[in-house]
């Protein structure tokens, strides 16, 4: 095939990308090259729209042992203990098809964590699907959770925490994120950098086939009318397989052979080779006719861009073959020797004796376009002010009720049930909690992870928004009783190329930096997955954030659900009575403008340590923190769980009732505390500054608010399970 | 007491058995599937995952390993074989245990806490167990027990049902059956009832801080009745 200027922009490559590769390469391109340059430089591989923004976010700190830039970031967890963690996007193919698309997404992140030696141990997912009254929504879910549950169950990794929401902004993009913890010995890490000249280069794993040639191009497109001819796009897993190539290469890990080894994820054998070869500043020969192949005839071309799953890319100490190959023997692998480093700096292919590929690899990688796309500042919107005769007519138990069964509040248990959360028999916290527990095994420690987004927030004002999900993070790892420690992002948003859309996601980032600067919650690892869009429409700025935190002795760990009869319920945080963009005023007042609540720093570290500290003194009961519906949805999430009751006072403040029970201001957390602890309790928040309230009285079987108005803990309960549930049956 | 967990390709429930299995007492090894030979045993566990990745039949490959011919032998000649979820499935397939185990009736996995009532107390197994019921812990996409009428009298007349899907107060009805099995059956054995096969995982029931601690109460009582 001729290539030339449309060939390259069939390949997504832009008119002005394809002259800078000539002028590199002081010629044109072949077929196989230019493949290798659309996959190298696309959005999804070169982060070209988004490199220079996310150079702003804060990677370093005491516990970080690897920052962004390698398979996943690495945290220190004490005694020579690490975990490596790291959520990536798999929107674009779930969307395509559901199942697939959504199980190689779960496959492709327990990768990049086992790459690195780690052996996963917790998966976690955010999922975001169109309004539920959307044609697709339906099928799409069911086909999501089947294929995260598909691929993690067989893997026997446990699935402890997740987020699932429904927006109309997502009707036509799906999101699926998938995070994976791993743990790992700190003197056993193993890195993508390649190193020493003519070591060989190994293929190990499944055989290359046709599928998924140039997925990572089409996460960097649009959707038209015409998606559903991507379907071959997608790639297909194999969790089996997975298995099989886990156990595989940690046998091998366990000894000396390995000096780089790198997953093969988008854009397959091309990218794991550049990669290795251009952290190692090296080069790599490889000979195409080595490659295990599924199907007869393959192209370079084809072989070079597949995105079969379950492959690995190994650079090995001389000698070491034999020994290599007989692990993966034992447990049915491919193993093969299809090059060696070298000292060119190039990548160099050869197929049938004839060299077919011959590129620099800065070209790839250095030289990559990176663009400073043009963006809009978003402004705060006005506040509304809410009518007396809006809110006049509402009883709150009903409005309760209400949020309750909100599809975005309600109970994921049918979702969760799904997921094998128990296997490795380490989760001492399950899902439907603030985060997931899962111990490190053999020890007293525990590892907490959350994932979160406030993607109405996000869309009403990014920087606010983009601070507000860290700090929802800390706060859900806090409240399990563990010190935030890291994050990993998955930034999901709408075209670069639409100026507000780049706006949104300039303004995120920014936040994010802000508030995990301030909190000392690094950014370790992440994935940008734009172009979330149908046609011109993009979907809400959807940041989400994957928190990690520690628990120095499980024992310690604290759950939501109310413990005991007769015990206090406080709020931590003051109460503004924060209205606009709460769930509250989008959903009950259908009132979609407004700014979000204000997120003060100072106040959620504050916040956040003292009730650290109440933990380890042992004085907190049961803790959850304060998002979504205010503090009546989270109280009344805390008696569901622990089928307790509670009579709620409110406190004097001047604001009215609903503000109070429903407001959405941020750092706040309900806790629990015995009775005669009160006077201790209270002098640390005092000494520390920090605001609380006294809400009221843990009771037997009923919520009761002032004394008058009640409803029983069953009937909340049954509003909180059945939508889902009748929502999927019907 | 000695006892020996079979590693297949594709189980991913054999080191928490091995832990549980430790942690109660036995002196357990791991035997890999392509062995010939079962080391000395007094109790074989064929552990829950995803053998050969269920493909084909859940269990249909992994009961052809040659490792099998050997837990085949041992089983015939009385030896105590237990099998959890996929080893359940696993002994299905080699024929030392009746019927087979469908798709869940819902078509979905489900992982969650049931109840479950014993009911036999005459074997090594359940011997001894205080408790008429039971919480257990199942995580599995195909543990709906079917076999034929004939099969299913066979089981009934010698007692083979090891335990049935039920309430907390032991009430066994329909709507405590969480996959369609026949009859709410959660575990079966063979007629001589040395050979167990059950889809809850008593493995992960071992600690309080984790879904509960009825498996503790099963392992504790397993190792007393084999001394």
């Amino acid at each position: 095939m001729i290539v030339n200027e449309q060939v390259a922009v069939d390949h997504g490559l832009k008119k002005a990308e394809y002259a800078k590769i000539c002028e590199l390469l002081k010629r044109t391109p072949n077929i196989t090259e230019l493949g290798i340059f659309s996959a190298m430089w696309n959005e999804h591989c070169s982060y070209k729209s988004s490199r220079l923004h996310l150079k702003k976010l804060p990677t370093k700190g005491k516990k970080v042992i690897q920052g962004p830039g390698e398979n996943a970031g690495v945290i220190d967890i004490e005694d020579n203990d690490a975990i490596v963690f790291k959520i990536e996007s798999h929107n674009h193919p779930s969307f395509i098809e559901p199942y697939q698309g959504a199980a190689t997404g779960v496959g492709g992140i327990m990768r990049d964590v086992f790459t690195m030696g780690a052996r996963p141990i917790a998966n976690l997912n955010s999922i975001h699907f169109g309004s539920p009254q959307h044609k697709k929504t339906k099928n799409l879910l069911r086909g999501v959770v089947h294929g995260i549950g598909g691929y993690g169950n067989c893997m026997g990794v446990p699935t402890i925490a997740g987020q699932t929401s429904f927006d109309s902004s997502y009707n036509g993009n799906i999101l699926v994120n998938a995070m994976t913890l791993g743990l790992v010995k700190k003197d056993k890490i193993f890195y993508s950098k390649a190193a020493g000249l003519n070591k060989p280069v190994i293929y190990v794993g499944s055989k290359t086939g046709r599928d998924g040639i140039h997925g990572a191009s089409m996460a960097s497109a649009s959707f038209d009318e015409k998606i559903e001819e991507k379907k071959p796009t997608v790639q297909v897993g194999d969790p089996f397989t997975e298995k099989l190539l886990l156990e595989a290469c940690l046998e091998l890990m366990a000894g000396d052979s390995i000096i780089a080894i790198q997953d093969m994820g988008a854009a397959g054998l091309t990218s794991s080779s550049i990669e290795m070869a251009s952290k190692g500043n090296l080069g790599i020969e490889i000979n195409l006719n080595k490659v295990p192949c599924r199907e007869a005839k393959m192209t370079p071309y084809e072989i070079m861009l597949s995105e079969s799953q379950e492959r690995m890319l190994i650079v090995l100490e001389n000698g070491k073959e034999e020994k290599a190959k007989k692990i993966f023997d034992k447990w049915n692998l491919d193993f093969a020797v299809i090059g060696k480093t070298t000292k060119s700096k190039k990548i160099e292919l050869y197929f049938n004796e004839e060299k077919v590929a011959d590129i620099p690899v800065n070209t790839l990688v250095e030289n990559s376009p990176m663009y400073d796309r043009k963006w809009k500042k978003a402004k705060l919107p006005k506040k509304n002010k809410i009518k007396k005769e809006n809110i006049k007519h509402l009883k709150i138990i009903d409005v309760l009720k209400k949020i309750l069964a909100n599809p975005n509040v309600c109970s994921k248990e049918w979702i969760w049930q799904q997921y094998d959360h128990t296997v490795m028999g380490d989760t001492i916290q399950k899902p439907g909690g603030d985060a997931g527990v899962v111990r490190v095994h053999g020890t007293d420690k525990a590892i907490a992870a959350s994932v979160d987004s406030s993607a109405a927030y996000c869309w009403a004002h990014p920087l606010t928004g983009g601070k507000q999900v860290v700090c929802e993070s800390f706060r859900n790892l806090i409240s399990v009783g563990a010190k935030p420690i890291a994050i990993t992002n998955c930034l999901n948003f709408g075209s670069p190329e639409n100026e507000e859309n780049m706006g949104e996601f300039v303004e995120c980032v920014q936040g994010i930096g802000e508030a995990s600067e301030y909190l000392k919650f690094p950014v370790v690892s992440g994935n940008v997955s734009f172009y979330n869009q149908t046609k011109d429409k993009g979907i809400k700025p959807t940041p989400a954030i994957g928190g990690v935190g520690l628990i120095k002795d499980y024992k310690n760990m604290i759950s939501m659900d109310f413990k005991e009869v007769d015990n206090l319920v406080l709020v931590i945080g003051k109460t503004e009575g924060h209205i606009d963009q709460s769930l509250f005023a989008r959903n009950i007042l259908d009132e979609k403008n407004g700014p979000p609540p204000e997120v003060n720093l100072f106040n959620e570290k504050n916040n956040g340590e003292t009730l650290l500290k109440l933990i380890d003194n042992n004085l907190i009961k049961s803790a959850h923190d304060v998002s979504l519906g205010g503090i009546i949805t989270a109280v009344a999430k805390m008696c569901i769980k622990g089928k307790k009751g509670i009579n709620i006072k409110k406190p004097k403040y001047l604001i009215n009732e609903i503000e109070y029970l429903f407001a959405e201001d941020q750092g706040r957390y309900i806790i629990e505390i015995n009775k005669k602890d009160f006077k201790k309790v209270a002098d640390i928040f005092n000494k520390n500054a920090v605001h609380f309230d006294e809400l009221g009285a843990i009771i037997e079987n009923e919520l009761y608010i002032n004394d008058k108005t009640k409803v029983t803990i069953d009937e909340l309960s049954t509003s909180n399970k059945s939508w889902l549930i009748n929502y999927m049956s019907k | 007491m000695k006892s020996s967990v079979i590693t297949f390709p594709g189980s991913n429930c054999d080191r928490d058995m091995d832990v549980a299995l430790k942690k109660f007492g036995f002196r357990n090894k791991m035997v890999w599937h392509d062995d010939a030979e079962l080391p000395k045993s007094d109790l074989v566990v064929l552990p829950g995952g995803f053998s050969y990745g269920d493909y084909l039949r859940c269990g249909s490959m992994a009961s052809k390993s040659k490792i099998m011919q050997s837990v085949i032998n041992f089983a015939n000649s009385g030896g105590m074989v237990m099998g959890i979820c996929n080893g359940f499935q696993i002994l299905v397939e080699t024929g030392l245990l009746s019927g087979v185990l469908l798709r869940n009736k819902y078509l979905e996995f489900i992982c969650k806490n049931v109840f479950v009532k014993i009911n036999d107390k005459k074997n090594k197994y359940f011997k001894n167990v205080d408790n008429e019921v039971l919480e257990f812990h199942i995580a599995h996409n195909e543990g709906n027990y079917f076999c034929t009428n004939d099969q299913l009298k066979e089981i009934e007349d010698n007692n083979q049902i090891a335990i049935n899907y039920c309430d907390e107060n032991g009430k066994i009805e329909d709507q405590f059956n969480p996959n369609g099995s026949i009859k709410n059956i959660a575990g079966i054995f063979n007629k001589e009832k040395n050979v167990l096969g059950m889809m809850p995982h008593p493995e992960r029931m071992i600690d309080s801080s984790l879904s509960g601690e009825d498996g503790s109460l099963f392992f504790k009582n397993l190792i007393n009745n084999l001394k």
